[in-house]
Parts: C-alpha cells; sequence; structure tokens
C-alpha cells in the first residue's frame, strides 16, 4: 500500500481473535479497541502518551494504543486486559492487587497490570526501586503506589519461591 | 484530543518514501515512532495532510558495525538499542542515555531516528550526537547526503532536513582505546523529559559536553581538559527559563550536574 489513504483497510488478530476492519486513519488504537472491539478494558486518561492508562500489547512489546492508529495495527497482534485476564495470564498479580489493596477507583489498574506483566516477564526478581522506575510511566492518583509496588514484589517473590 | 484528519501511506522502501514526501512536501510528516508527532497531532499543534508510516521499511532499522563506526537506523527502536550489546560495548554513552528516555512502553515504539529528527531541545539522542561528533546520513529525491551532528540541530524543533529529505541513519565514530564518556540529567520524575542533562565524551586530546534542556538546541562545549571544559562551563553557560525552571535555577543545577558527571571522565 502507498497512496495515502483516509480510510483504511485492516486485518488483524486481538486476543487470538482474528478481526477485519475498515477504520478512519486518524482512529488510535485506544478507540479502536473500545469503540469498534468493545474491549472497554483499556483506558483512555490523557491522550497524549504520559499516564499509560491505555497500556495494551502489540507483538509481545507494551506500548501506548493512544499513541498508534489502528492502521498501524493492521497485521499486528494485540493483547489487552481483557486478552490476559480470560487467559489467566494475570491471574497471580491481580488477586495480589486485591489482597494489598492495590486499586482503589481502578482507572489506572489495567495499564499498570500490562505494565507490571511485562516486566515481570522479562525481569522475574525486580528490587522495590526496580519496579517503582519500571511504573514510572503509569499514573495512579488513588493508592500512592506503595500497594501496587508491594502486589508486584509479593507476586515475584512467590514465583521465585515456587521455582526453587 | 483527537488527531486531525490525515491520509495515511505506509510505504514498503525508502525510495517510496522519499517519492511520497518529495510529491507532498511541506504537507506530508514522516510518521516514526510517533511517540512525540501522536501528541501533536492530538493537540493540534501539528495538521499535516499526509502522514508516511516509515514503520514497515525494515532498511531503515537495526544497529551496525562498520569498519570505523558504529550505524544506528534511524527506525531502531529505543528498547533495540537499550538491549543491544554492540551499543553498550562501543557506545556506552548511548548506552547510558538510553534508560532516562521515557518509560519501557515508550521506548518500544519510539525510534532513534524520530527523537533527532525532532529535535527535542530537552531530548537526550541529540546531545549524545553531538558529543560524540555523529554523522547523520538523510536520503532525498537526489540521493544521499551526509551531514555532521553539528550541523544538523538549527534550533526549536529544527533540523537541516529539508521537506522531502528522509532521515535514514546515524553513523558514530567507533571509540579509540582510552575514550571515556559519562552521562547524566535531573528530572522531576523518571523519564521526565530533562529539566537539564549533559552527554560528554573524552579522548587523549580534548573532552567535549553537550548540555541539553538548556536552550533552543544542545550546547556544545570543548576543552582540552575536563578543569577547562568545567571552567568554561561556569563563565559561559547560559541556560534558558522554560516551563520547569527559571533560567537561575537551569544554571545552578547545570553547574552541579557538570561537576558530577565530567570528573567520570577522569575516574
Amino acid at each position: 500500500m502507498s497512496a495515502p489513504l483516509e480510510t483504511v483497510e485492516i486485518a488483524l488478530i486481538v486476543n487470538g481473535e482474528r478481526v477485519k476492519r475498515s477504520v478512519p486513519a486518524r482512529l488510535n488504537l485506544a478507540d479502536f479497541l473500545r469503540h469498534e472491539l468493545e474491549l472497554t478494558g483499556t483506558h483512555v486518561g490523557c491522550e497524549h502518551g504520559v499516564c499509560g492508562a491505555c497500556t495494551v500489547r502489540v507483538d509481545g512489546e507494551i506500548v501506548r494504543s493512544c499513541l498508534m492508529f489502528a492502521a498501524q495495527a493492521d497485521g499486528c497482534k494485540v493483547d489487552t486486559i481483557e486478552g490476559l485476564s480470560d487467559s489467566r495470564e494475570i491471574e497471580e498479580l491481580q488477586s495480589a492487587f486485591v489482597l494489598t489493596n492495590a486499586l482503589q477507583c481502578g482507572f489506572c489498574t489495567p495499564g499498570v497490570l500490562m505494565a507490571a506483566q511485562a516486566l515481570l516477564r522479562d525481569e522475574p526478581n525486580p528490587s522495590r526501586e526496580r519496579i517503582r522506575e519500571y511504573l514510572s510511566g503509569n499514573y495512579c492518583r488513588c493508592t500512592g503506589y506503595q500497594a501496587i509496588v508491594d502486589a508486584i514484589e509479593a507476586v515475584a517473590k512467590a514465583r521465585a519461591a515456587r521455582s526453587k | 484530543m483527537k488527531a486531525p484528519r490525515f491520509a495515511y501511506a505506509r510505504p514498503a522502501s525508502i525510495a517510496e518514501a522519499i517519492a511520497l514526501l518529495d510529491k507532498h512536501k511541506d504537507d506530508a510528516r514522516v510518521l516514526a515512532g510517533g511517540q512525540s508527532l501522536v501528541p501533536m497531532l492530538n493537540f493540534r499543534v501539528a495538521a499535516p495532510k499526509v502522514l508516511v508510516d516509515i514503520n514497515r521499511i525494515s532498511a531503515l532499522a537495526g544497529i551496525k558495525i562498520a569498519k570505523a563506526h558504529v550505524r544506528i537506523g534511524a527506525l531502531t527502536r529505543h528498547a533495540e538499542i537499550e538491549r543491544s550489546a554492540d551499543v553498550a560495548k562501543h557506545l556506552p554513552l548511548v548506552a547510558a542515555a538510553m534508560p532516562h528516555i521515557a518509560h519501557p512502553a515508550i521506548r518500544n515504539r519510539g525510534t532513534f531516528g524520530g527523537s533527532c529528527a525532532l529535535a527535542d531541545p530537552a531530548a537526550e539522542l541529540p546531545a549524545c550526537a553531538l558529543a560524540l561528533g555523529a554523522t547523520f546520513v538523510v536520503a532525498g529525491k537526489k540521493g544521499e547526503r551526509r551531514i555532521a551532528a553539528g550541523d544538523f540541530f538549527k534550533g526549536l524543533y529544527a533540523t537541516a532536513l529539508k521537506p522531502g529529505e528522509l532521515l535514514v541513519a546515524a553513523e558514530f565514530p567507533l571509540p579509540r582505546p582510552g575514550d571515556t564518556s559519562a552521562f547524566g540529567e535531573l528530572a522531576r520524575r523518571h523519564g521526565d523529559y530533562a529539566m537539564v542533562g549533559v552527554a560528554a565524551h573524552g579522548s587523549g586530546k580534548s573532552v567535549r559536553a553537550a548540555f541539553f534542556g538548556v536552550g533552543d538546541r544542545p550546547e556544545v562545549f570543548e576543552a582540552d581538559t575536563v578543569d577547562g571544559l568545567l571552567s568554561k562551563v561556569e563563565t559561559d553557560l547560559e541556560p534558558r527559563a522554560d516551563l520547569h525552571a527559571s533560567a537561575a535555577t537551569k544554571l545552578h543545577l547545570a553547574k552541579v550536574l557538570a561537576g558530577r558527571v565530567l570528573k567520570q571522565l577522569i575516574a
């Protein structure tokens, strides 16, 4: 494809399911997921890449879905919080978040879980400081982060203990 | 807070991208990682008629070691540079800068070339390119040309790139034995743009430091010794105020940072 188009045909895999749509070029991936696919677990906060609430996985790596156009996800594999939750990939993190009160209003939680899962995948045993640094791109206005760090640290330790 | 209407093109090759850029000139913007351009679109600070998405042009991505330089393709993601053993070995300054660039999800998407072509005055990579004396490779309808980093950054979000041209790569000279480098920045929150930062490189003969977040582009200082450089900074650095801090605060921070970072060159 090379001629500029205002409407773009896309085919992608979202949470394991094939999706085909015709989308306006200006539609961002977050709005596509929420409005077109009704996957409203991906939250839209700042719409300029600062808050992290819209974090999803594209081809296995976490990205801001507000800073990517749906047209750019053509041919990609997209995983949202619904996918990670249904596959039970983040079950432990979810339980730990409940146990430690790591969420209050819950608006940031899907993005935080996406980021936390990515961190633990690449670095199974992060320090508290590293967890904070990794989550520096995810804003939470309720918890003060302490409980979020507690939850992620608890999951890392539980996984490490099991693998011994 | 949504992007204005635009037409989207996704060229498969550098030649195709250049043809599109040449055809649409000032009406077109290159969409690389989009980590700065998309916010600018959402804020309606930018409203190009055509977006040329270069994300599928594989020839633009990757890190290669040549005889005399390390070549970083414009489309190379920050995350790839951060993980690169070649960069860690040959360009420790660039490696040291990477963790300061925004956050993991941004680094997965943002590109080396995008950061340099945007020329944000508080960005890390332009300062690294200046400190290390990199050369930018730019392609246009008439072929390729090379631009020294010192001639590339022209001011606030301004570079030597002409309408219709595409940044292809940057070539960093391979370090010589005994070269040293040091990097530091001060930001309110990890991953924010720097209030002030410095990228420094020292060889046997001279030391060079590029301060960023101090004006409309990085400011470069050069001297024979670290002490000579520090005294030049003391007398000549005149940061401008911005949203983060007054000029006086920035000057104080820059001097503190210079002391901390530049001394690492001889440590």
